[in-house]
C-alpha cells in the first residue's frame, strides 16, 4: 500500500513537473498572442487552396449544403489579402465565381466581385456590413475572411495548461451585435479553439469551435468547425478538404481575367 | 438557325480535332495522359446539370391585340460542361412548351470552346453570351444581343441576355487587356415584334399588337454584315477603367423602309466607364457616342439620329442584407432640328430622354428570401416600368418566384409608356439539378 502510494505520488509528481515543462514561459503579452492566432488563423504559408463544404442546419432542422473551391493569397502576414471563391453546390449558383481583396487597414473597405456566369456579368457588390451572414449559413463575412485585430482590444483573462483565453471587447460597439467575445487559443499551436460571443445583455448566443485540427505541410489547419447560433438553435458545420500551402499562385490570378474564367487550380 | 449550326458545327469540329489529336499520340503517352487525366479531373470532368421550370403569367389590363395569358411555358434546360486538358467545352440549350404561341421550342443558348493558347490570351468561339460595361439593367456599350421581349414577359432575368455566335479573343497585359469580338453575322435583339407584346406603332399612331406584327429587313450576310466590337481595359487600384468600340448595327429597330419594313441601319458606338468604390459604396459612369451611320447629318427621318448617352450610378448596402442602388441616364439626340424638319407627321421625341432608375434589394430568411423593386422612371417621358420580384428557395434545389411587370405614362407612344397593356404578373418554380 505504502509503495503504491509512492508510486502514485511520484507519478503525480512527475506529471506535474512535464506540465510545468509544457506550460514553459507561457506568453503574457497579448498583443503577440493575437498576433499569432491570426496569423494561423487566417495567413498560413503564402498561399492556399482548399475544397470547402459547408452544412447548414436551421432552427426547423432543415438543412442546406454549399461547396466551393476558395484561393488565398496573401501579400504579407496580417497584412492585404486575396481571395477567391468558385462555387460548386447547389446548383443555382455553380460555377459562380466570388473575388475579394481584402484590405487589413480598418478604414479601408474590401473591394468584392461577383461574377455571374449565365449573363456573362461581372458585378462589383458594394461593401457591406461584415457582419451579414456568409453564403446564407451562421458563418459570417467575418468569420471567413477574419476580423481585423484594430477593431477590438484585447485582454488575456486566463492562462490554462491548453489555453490562452483572450477577451476581446469592440472599440466601437455600436457596429456589432455582441458586446465582447472570449477566443480560447491553444497555447501549442496558437490555433483559435474556441469563440464564444456574448450579447448586449452578457448572455452567450454564439460560439465557433475548432473540432478537428490537422498538420498540413507544417501548417496546423482547422479542417472541420461548427459554428452555432444558441439563440436559434442553427448550426452551420463547414469542413475543409484538399488543403494545399505554398500552390505559388500568380496576384494576376485575382483580376477580371480569371474572375469570367476561373484557373483550372480552382474549378477542381 | 444558321447561326446555330455554325456554332454546332465549330464545336464539332474542333472538338473532333482534339480528339484526333489524342488519338494520334503514341501509346505509353496515351497512358500516361489517362492517369494524368484521372488525377487532374477525376469523375468530374463532365458536368451535366440544368433546370426545370413551370412559369405562368397573365395580363392585368384588357388588351384588344394579345392575349389574355402572357406566360404559360414548361422548360428544360441542359447544361454540359466539358474539361479537356487543353480546351473547356460548353453546351447549354433549353427546350420549352409555350401555351401562348402554342408551339415548342428549341433555344440554344451557348455551345462553345474556350482555351488559352498562350500565357496572355483567351479565346472562346461559338454561341455564347457576352456582356460588358457598368450598367444596371441599362446598356451603353453592351451591344450584344438582348431578349426584351423575355425581360417584359416575365422571363428570369438571364434570358434578358441573348446569344451571340461570335469568337472572343481577350489579350492580356500590364499595359492594358483588350477583348475583340467578332460577330461575323449582324445578331439582332430580340425586340418586340407586336406577336408577345403591344407596342406604339407610329404608322398609325396608335397601340398595335397581333394585328400588326413588325417585319424587319435585317442584314444577315455572313462575313459582311457582320459586327466588330472591342474593349480596351485596366485596372487602376481597383478603379476599373475602359474604353469600347462597336462596328455595326442598331440592335433593335431603328428606321423603317420605303416598303414599311422595320430596318437595323449601320450604328458605330465609341464610349468609355468607370467604376470604382466611392465613400461607402460603388459609382460608376459611362458615356457612349451612337454615330448612325446611314443618318449622319439626322435629316433623313426614316432612320434614328446620332445619341450620346451618359450614365451614372452608385450603389450601397443601406443595412444589413439591404442594398440600394441608383442610376440616372440619358439620351441626347445629336441633330435636333433636323430631326424635327424631317419628322414625317405624329408625335417628335423629346431631344433627351431622362431615366432614373432605382434597385432596392432586402435579403431575408438566412438569405433564402429575396426581395426585390427595380423601376424605370423617366421623367422627360412622364411613364415607368417597375419590376417588383419576391424568390425564395424553398431547398437548395426549389426555388419559387412571383413578380411583375407594370407599365405606365401619359403618352402611348412614349417608351415605357407604350407597354401599358402588357403589364403582367408571374409566378414560376424551378428545380435546379
Amino acid at each position: 500500500m505504502k509503495r503504491l502510494m509512492m508510486a502514485v505520488l511520484s507519478v503525480a509528481v512527475l506529471w506535474t513537473t512535464g506540465l510545468a515543462r509544457a506550460a514553459e514561459e507561457p506568453l503574457t503579452d497579448v498583443q503577440q498572442i493575437v498576433e499569432k492566432a491570426n496569423v494561423v488563423a487566417y495567413y498560413q504559408g503564402d498561399d492556399g487552396k482548399a475544397i470547402v463544404e459547408m452544412k447548414i442546419t436551421d432552427k426547423d432542422g432543415q438543412v442546406r449544403e454549399r461547396r466551393f473551391v476558395i484561393l488565398r493569397k496573401d501579400q504579407a502576414d496580417g497584412g492585404d489579402q486575396k481571395y477567391f471563391v468558385y462555387f460548386q453546390r447547389p446548383a443555382d449558383v455553380r460555377r459562380m465565381t466570388y473575388m475579394v481583396h481584402k484590405h487589413a487597414a480598418i478604414d479601408k473597405d474590401d473591394d468584392r466581385w461577383l461574377y455571374l456566369p449565365s449573363l456573362d456579368l461581372i458585378k462589383r457588390i458594394a461593401a457591406g456590413d461584415k457582419r451579414t451572414s456568409f453564403v446564407g449559413s451562421h458563418f459570417l463575412y467575418e468569420d471567413v475572411s477574419g476580423r481585423s485585430l484594430a477593431e477590438d482590444t484585447h485582454e488575456l483573462v486566463d492562462t490554462t495548461e491548453q489555453h490562452y483565453v483572450v477577451k476581446n471587447t469592440p472599440k466601437k460597439p455600436d457596429t456589432v451585435e455582441f458586446s465582447y467575445f472570449t477566443v480560447a487559443i491553444d497555447r501549442k499551436t496558437f490555433v483559435p479553439m474556441k469563440m464564444e460571443f456574448y450579447d448586449k445583455n452578457g448572455t452567450l448566443y454564439r460560439v465557433i469551435e475548432s473540432k478537428k485540427v490537422e498538420k498540413i505541410q507544417d501548417f496546423y489547419t482547422v479542417t472541420e468547425s461548427v459554428v452555432r447560433d444558441l439563440k436559434s438553435g442553427g448550426k452551420t458545420e463547414m469542413k475543409f478538404t484538399d488543403v494545399q500551402y505554398n500552390l505559388g499562385l500568380d496576384d494576376d490570378l485575382f483580376s477580371e481575367r480569371y474572375l469570367r474564367r476561373p484557373p483550372r487550380e480552382a474549378m477542381r | 438557325m444558321r447561326g446555330a449550326i455554325w456554332a454546332c458545327v465549330t464545336a464539332v469540329v474542333l472538338w473532333g480535332a482534339g480528339v484526333a489529336a489524342q488519338e494520334s499520340a503514341p501509346a505509353d503517352t496515351a497512358v500516361e495522359e489517362q492517369s494524368l487525366w484521372e488525377d487532374l479531373f477525376g469523375p468530374t470532368d463532365w458536368a451535366l446539370h440544368g433546370f426545370y421550370e413551370v412559369r405562368a403569367g397573365y395580363r392585368t389590363r384588357k388588351d384588344p391585340y394579345q392575349k389574355d395569358m402572357s406566360l404559360m411555358e414548361t422548360r428544360l434546360q441542359v447544361d454540359v460542361d466539358g474539361y479537356t486538358d487543353w480546351a473547356d467545352l460548353k453546351f447549354k440549350g433549353d427546350v420549352y412548351g409555350d401555351l401562348v404561341d402554342e408551339e415548342g421550342h428549341f433555344d440554344l443558348r451557348e455551345a462553345n470552346l474556350f482555351f488559352r493558347p498562350g500565357d496572355a490570351i483567351d479565346v472562346k468561339i461559338g454561341r455564347q453570351i457576352l456582356t460588358w460595361g457598368t450598367g444596371d439593367l441599362i446598356f451603353i456599350n453592351d451591344l450584344f444581343p438582348k431578349d426584351w421581349q423575355a425581360f417584359f414577359i416575365g422571363r428570369d432575368t438571364e434570358y434578358l441576355k441573348a446569344p451571340s455566335d461570335a469568337a472572343k479573343v481577350s489579350v492580356f497585359s500590364d499595359a492594358v487587356n483588350v477583348d475583340f469580338v467578332y460577330t461575323p453575322q449582324f445578331d439582332s435583339d430580340r425586340h418586340v415584334t407586336g406577336e408577345r407584346l403591344s407596342y406604339w406603332d407610329a404608322n398609325v399612331q396608335r397601340l398595335a399588337g397581333r394585328d400588326r406584327i413588325v417585319h424587319t429587313d435585317k442584314p444577315d450576310r455572313w462575313f459582311r454584315d457582320d459586327e466588330f466590337a472591342v474593349r480596351v481595359y485596366k485596372n487602376v487600384d481597383n478603379v476599373e477603367l475602359a474604353v469600347y468600340g462597336y462596328w455595326g448595327y442598331w440592335k433593335s429597330p431603328a428606321g423603317q423602309s420605303l416598303s414599311g419594313a422595320a430596318l437595323f441601319p449601320d450604328l458605330n458606338v465609341y464610349g468609355a466607364s468607370a467604376r470604382g468604390t466611392v465613400g461607402e459604396g460603388i459609382g460608376n459612369v459611362e458615356f457612349g457616342y451612337y454615330d448612325s451611320d446611314d443618318d449622319p447629318g439626322g435629316d433623313d427621318g426614316r432612320i434614328d439620329n446620332s445619341q450620346l448617352r451618359f450614365l451614372v450610378g452608385y450603389t450601397q448596402e443601406l443595412a444589413k442584407d439591404f442594398t440600394a442602388g441608383m442610376q440616372y441616364y440619358v439620351e441626347h439626340m445629336m441633330d435636333y432640328s433636323a430631326y424635327r424638319a424631317s419628322l414625317m407627321g405624329g408625335r417628335a421625341r423629346d431631344q433627351n430622354r431622362h431615366v432614373v432608375t432605382l434597385r432596392l434589394t432586402q435579403l431575408m430568411m438566412n438569405q433564402n428570401l429575396r426581395l426585390s423593386l427595380f423601376t424605370y422612371y423617366s421623367p422627360s417621358d412622364e411613364d415607368a416600368y417597375i419590376r417588383p420580384n419576391l424568390h425564395y428557395k424553398a431547398t437548395d434545389n426549389l426555388a419559387l418566384e412571383l413578380g411583375a411587370n407594370i407599365f405606365f405614362g401619359d403618352e402611348p407612344h412614349t417608351f415605357f409608356a407604350q407597354f401599358q397593356n402588357d403589364t403582367n404578373v408571374y409566378a414560376a418554380v424551378r428545380y435546379t439539378f
